[in-house]
């Protein structure tokens, strides 16, 4: 099969290896090569000082113990979180590496990455930003805070939460394993054909982007079931819809919108799939393809996408929002009403990508109205998070501020969205660096933003200590001022009619402004750097910084448990008589009980969800080498495991009365000296 | 605080007021469509700074009054939620969409790329004797193809029209999905392969213009660009005398050569064109030996679902490549 991309060789190595050969491996000694080898160097260094390490201070049975197999949802939470972080660091060296080319390739300076390089650089920056940053970090939130919050003491489906991580891990292997081994996309993060298809990219790039984002999607679809399902079930008693806090609203229209749109990523790549391996022409030039098809469904999935990343986040700045202001949530029902109804209509709205490709006035104005009404709803909840602060006492936290920057820059970018929903404005606007300026406006404004707002926000709930605050507003203002400097120009550019993907420049006098955006570019980078070295310092300043079970003199139940909370999250399941339940708690007089505890019934921590993953990670580069054997092997293996899994009858225990005992009275009370304290 | 709320605000007004520079060519287009796009994109910025900068505003004044510190500002410590401010705040977002809705459904209609110009410049109807210039458009791989079929010439990399008179452009790809875009003439319209898609526009100004590929096409395609020449009618025929005097012929032959993928490829003129190629490439069949789609298409319609209602697969049932095989070259 295919036979055209298989290596000239002999049939025997071509049945073991596909068309895995020697060149696959960037051993040249041209630029590119060099630069791809000094990279694997760094990581490959990297890498085995973090495993020496740990096997040094022999740490392997405390990971496996304790992490890759635990089925607790702060930890995997903080996974996910921690495989964000790595993958930001990927993604933002994408992106400084764009930069860079765009401020020196002009007139007879090519620059330094031709465009097949420079493409899969962008196509990387995309696909990694989107799937294995936002992505993960929102999961991680959703995971880490939401079953506390309606006080559960796990998910629904505790297993399922762990295969959900370890398929993530897997697409994520792969992106980054393209890096080395062969070469990564060229056709943009959307996969458009004809580009995707296999007539003009019949190398292993668009399978390394189609297998590790189908990877990673499915396990979203499996966390997206279990989420509603924990929401719907697991809430503690009391706790009526319209008393579950913000944040587990938005987690709950979050998941709702991924599990109706996510079948749609899964459905498109597959029948792109169909047409790489199986010649099949759904989208292709003739035979009765047609390419608009994919787009069609790619941006059903892709617009309610945008919406998946940023509606968490409206929940922790809701949350936030009150938290430091000392006062409930304004307009909680309103809020409510207008979460739901972004949810509902992000799904009527996805022509708006592609206005420019002759639908007509009447299609087109019906998807320019619609993507204009996101923006009421939008509206309401900033005016309701003004509201929340007006008559309080706000605190200028480094969350709060945060949240502040969030307000001015989002603003920014909803009027430039809906400037760009006017579809004749659209057809100017489209495609230019003013698109990308602002979808980096929301993304960036709303989504990163709303991400350090959470993670300052709930790090003393996961860790028992606060993160510093001088580090935490270092990388809040280099971030801030470093996304004005670097998009600003972009904004600016795209006025001037240019068009965003292109590696190379005529025109000298567009270079100021690229230069320009280059250092914005790197005023986030020390904005990120800040982030890593706030955690470092907080860690080592863990002590002074130690803070107590609620620190905040927060409002909803993730508050009342202890810091961090145990495997069980509550001895004694909360009951909740109103909307901020920890407050009406702490009103009524509320003592946390210290003894008179029953056994506690818990999940056991199980292997195969990584199984699951790694050998699907396995059979998916297989698939994209042409290793059929490895891929069926692989497929066989996942199969045997889940049936093998699903035979395991010692999955749940008993955390015993002693055990609760010993830790509610060792950190029920635990107050600091620093509780309440506030820049 | 105070850098973050300037950087935020100072940018949309800095570009309006760079729009005197003649840079920023989507504030200060030389064509009527796109100036008229244009305009409609700034008059909906305007509205809705009616709303934003008031709303930045109040939050930076709220945020500062309410401060924790600040122990003389009111504190209420219950209040969340007041009919009359919810009623508000969804009727001030609503009446604002409402305006910019409106400006955008009449002007998605009136600025449709498929309605013809009633209009060569702002309040002067199309003169009756004047009929819009046809060109005929190809993306190529990674090149422009330009044919005039009412001269019978056809240029690659630059285009080239006379101020105040209409354009019609029937735009096709060979392969690739690009976007046909002059920002100084009109919005973009896709070109893609297999389909054809209009654009009409009028330059009202002599110069050069930048036009390019918006969307990208693979490789070559940073260098997809052309330029546009807006000239008086006199040297627009002096352009086409010029082009025409090209002893090279646009026939089937250089076609071939021409969809070879080519990076940054040189300016070309035709002195003559085959006719009827433009309808040959979007329908695939410029090698005689393949059937029109077109006439595939009359052909299952006529026995198609519709005629035969016996023949349940109708109008699917051949593709457009493996027809070529079974379908004797005399049936187009």
């Amino acid at each position: 099969m295919l036979p055209e991309t298989m290596p000239h060789r002999s049939a025997i190595l071509n049945d073991i290896f596909g068309r895995l050969q020697a060149s696959s491996f960037p051993l040249g000694s041209d630029g590119e090569d060099r630069i791809v080898q000094i990279t694997f160097l760094v990581v490959a260094l990297i890498g085995l000082a973090i495993l020496g390490w740990v096997t040094k201070k022999k740490k392997w049975g405390y990971l496996w113990n304790e992490w890759f197999t635990s089925v607790d949802h702060k930890k995997i939470g903080i996974m996910y979180m921690i495989l964000a972080t790595v993958m930001l660091l990927r993604g933002f060296s994408d992106a400084i590496m764009m930069r860079s080319q765009q401020a020196i390739a002009f007139g007879s300076n090519m620059g330094y990455l031709p465009p097949h390089h420079y493409d899969q650089i962008f196509t990387a920056h995309g696909t990694i930003m989107i799937f294995f940053v936002a992505m993960s970090y929102i999961v991680g939130l959703m995971n880490y805070a939401m079953p506390l919050q309606i006080g559960s003491r796990d998910v629904a489906f505790p297993f399922l939460n762990n295969m959900s991580f370890w398929f993530t891990f897997g697409g994520m292997v792969l992106i980054m394993l393209s890096l080395f081994v062969g070469t990564f996309s060229t056709a943009g993060w959307m996969g458009y054909p004809p580009v995707s298809e296999i007539q003009q990219s019949p190398g292993t790039g668009i399978d390394y982007w189609i297998w590790g984002v189908q990877i990673a999607g499915i396990g979203t679809i499996l966390t997206a079931i279990n989420f509603l399902v924990t929401i719907i079930k697991m809430r503690a008693p009391g706790m009526t819809f319209m008393k579950m806090p913000m944040f587990t609203w938005t987690t709950f229209c979050t998941a709702g919108l991924m599990l109706a749109a996510f079948p749609f990523l899964t459905a498109s790549l597959l029948l792109l799939t169909l047409d790489r391996y199986l010649g099949t022409h759904f989208f292709t030039t003739g035979m009765g393809g047609n390419l608009m098809m994919y787009i069609n469904l790619f941006w059903v999935w892709g617009h309610p996408e945008v919406y998946i990343l940023v509606i968490p986040l409206y929940g922790v700045y809701s949350e936030i929002v009150a938290t430091f202001s000392k006062k409930p949530l304004f307009g909680y029902a309103s809020m409510v009403y207008a979460t739901v109804a972004i949810m509902i209509l992000s799904y009527l709205v996805w022509l708006h990508h592609f206005f420019t490709m002759g639908s007509g006035p009447s299609v087109n104005s019906f998807f320019s109205m619609t993507t204009m009404l996101i923006s009421i709803p939008t509206g309401v909840k900033i005016f309701n998070w003004l509201f929340t602060m007006y008559r309080g006492r706000v605190q200028m936290t480094v969350p709060m501020l945060w949240t502040l920057g969030f307000i001015f820059t989002f603003s920014i970018g909803g009027l430039t969205g809906v400037m760009l929903s006017v579809a004749p404005a659209d057809m100017l606007l489209h495609n230019s660096l003013f698109l990308v300026a602002h979808f980096h406006n929301v993304i960036i404004g709303g989504v990163v933003f709303g991400i350090f707002a959470a993670i300052n926000y709930w790090y003393p709930k996961a860790f028992g200590y606060r993160l510093n605050e001088f580090w935490g507003k270092l990388c809040f203002w280099c971030w801030q001022i470093g996304f004005w400097v670097a998009f600003g120009p972009l904004y600016v550019l795209g006025l001037m009619g240019v068009t965003r993907r292109l590696s190379h420049f005529d025109d000298p006098s567009l270079q100021i402004w690229f230069v320009i955006a280059a250092i914005g570019a790197f005023i986030i980078f020390i904005g990120i750097l800040a982030f890593i070295v706030q955690l470092v310092v907080s860690y080592m300043h863990r002590e002074e910084l130690a803070c107590g079970n609620d620190p905040y003199d927060g409002r909803t139940l993730e508050w009342a448990t202890s810091s961090p909370p145990p495997a069980y999250n509550f001895a004694f399941v909360p009951k909740v008589h109103d909307r901020d339940a920890w407050t009406d708690m702490k009103e009524h007089g509320y003592e946390r009980p210290l003894d008179g505890f029953n056994p506690i019934h818990m999940p056991k921590n199980t292997a195969s969800g990584l199984v699951i993953g790694v050998l699907t990670c396995v059979c998916g580069f297989a698939l994209i080498w042409y290793i059929w054997w490895l891929a069926a092997l692989t497929f066989l293996g996942v199969i045997v495991t889940a049936i093998y899994h699903s035979f395991n009858y010692e999955r749940e225990g008993h955390v015993s009365v002693d055990e609760v005992r010993q830790f509610e009275q060792k950190t029920g009370n635990w107050k600091s000296d620093v509780q309440g304290a506030a820049a | 605080m105070p850098a973050k709320r300037f950087l935020g605000l100072l940018l949309i007004p800095a570009a309006l007021a760079l729009g005197g520079c003649q840079k920023l060519v989507l504030l200060h287009p030389a064509g009527l469509v796109a100036q008229e796009q244009s305009h409609l994109m700034i008059v909906s910025t305007i509205i809705l700074l009616s709303i934003i900068v008031p709303v930045l505003i109040a939050v930076a004044i709220v945020a500062w009054k309410y401060r924790a510190s600040n122990k003389k500002a009111r504190y209420d410590a219950k209040w969340d939620h007041s009919p009359v401010l919810e009623l508000f705040v969804w009727a001030w977002p609503v009446l604002i969409i409402l305006a910019v809705g409106a400006l955008s459904w009449i002007g998605t209609h009136q600025l449709d790329p498929y309605r013809p110009l009633t209009d060569v410049a702002k309040g002067e109807p199309v003169p009756a004797n004047v009929k819009p210039l046809q060109v005929e458009v190809v993306a190529l791989q990674w090149q422009w193809l330009f044919i005039y079929p009412q001269y019978g010439v056809a240029s690659i990399n630059e285009l080239a029209a006379p101020i105040n008179r209409p354009i019609t452009f029937k735009i096709t790809s060979l392969d690739g999905m690009d976007s046909f875009f002059i920002p100084a003439l009109a919005g973009q319209i896709y070109a893609m392969p297999e389909m054809q898609t209009q654009l009409h526009g009028v330059i009202n100004k002599v110069g050069v213009y930048k036009g390019m590929s918006a969307n990208y096409s693979g490789a070559g395609f940073t260098d997809m660009r052309f330029k546009f020449y807006g000239m008086t009618k006199d040297s627009f025929n002096g352009w086409v005398a010029k082009v025409k005097a090209s002893p090279k012929d646009l026939d089937r032959a250089t076609y071939e050569e021409l969809i070879k993928p080519v990076r940054n490829g040189p300016v070309q003129y035709f002195g003559t064109t085959q006719k009827g190629l433009f309808n040959r490439i979007v329908n695939r069949c410029v090698d005689p030996a393949n059937v029109c789609k077109s006439t595939l298409m009359a052909r299952d319609a006529k026995t198609g679902l519709n005629a035969d209602k016996k023949n349940a697969m109708g109008g699917m049932s051949m593709p457009a490549g493996k027809a070529a095989d079974t379908v004797p070259a005399t049936a187009h």
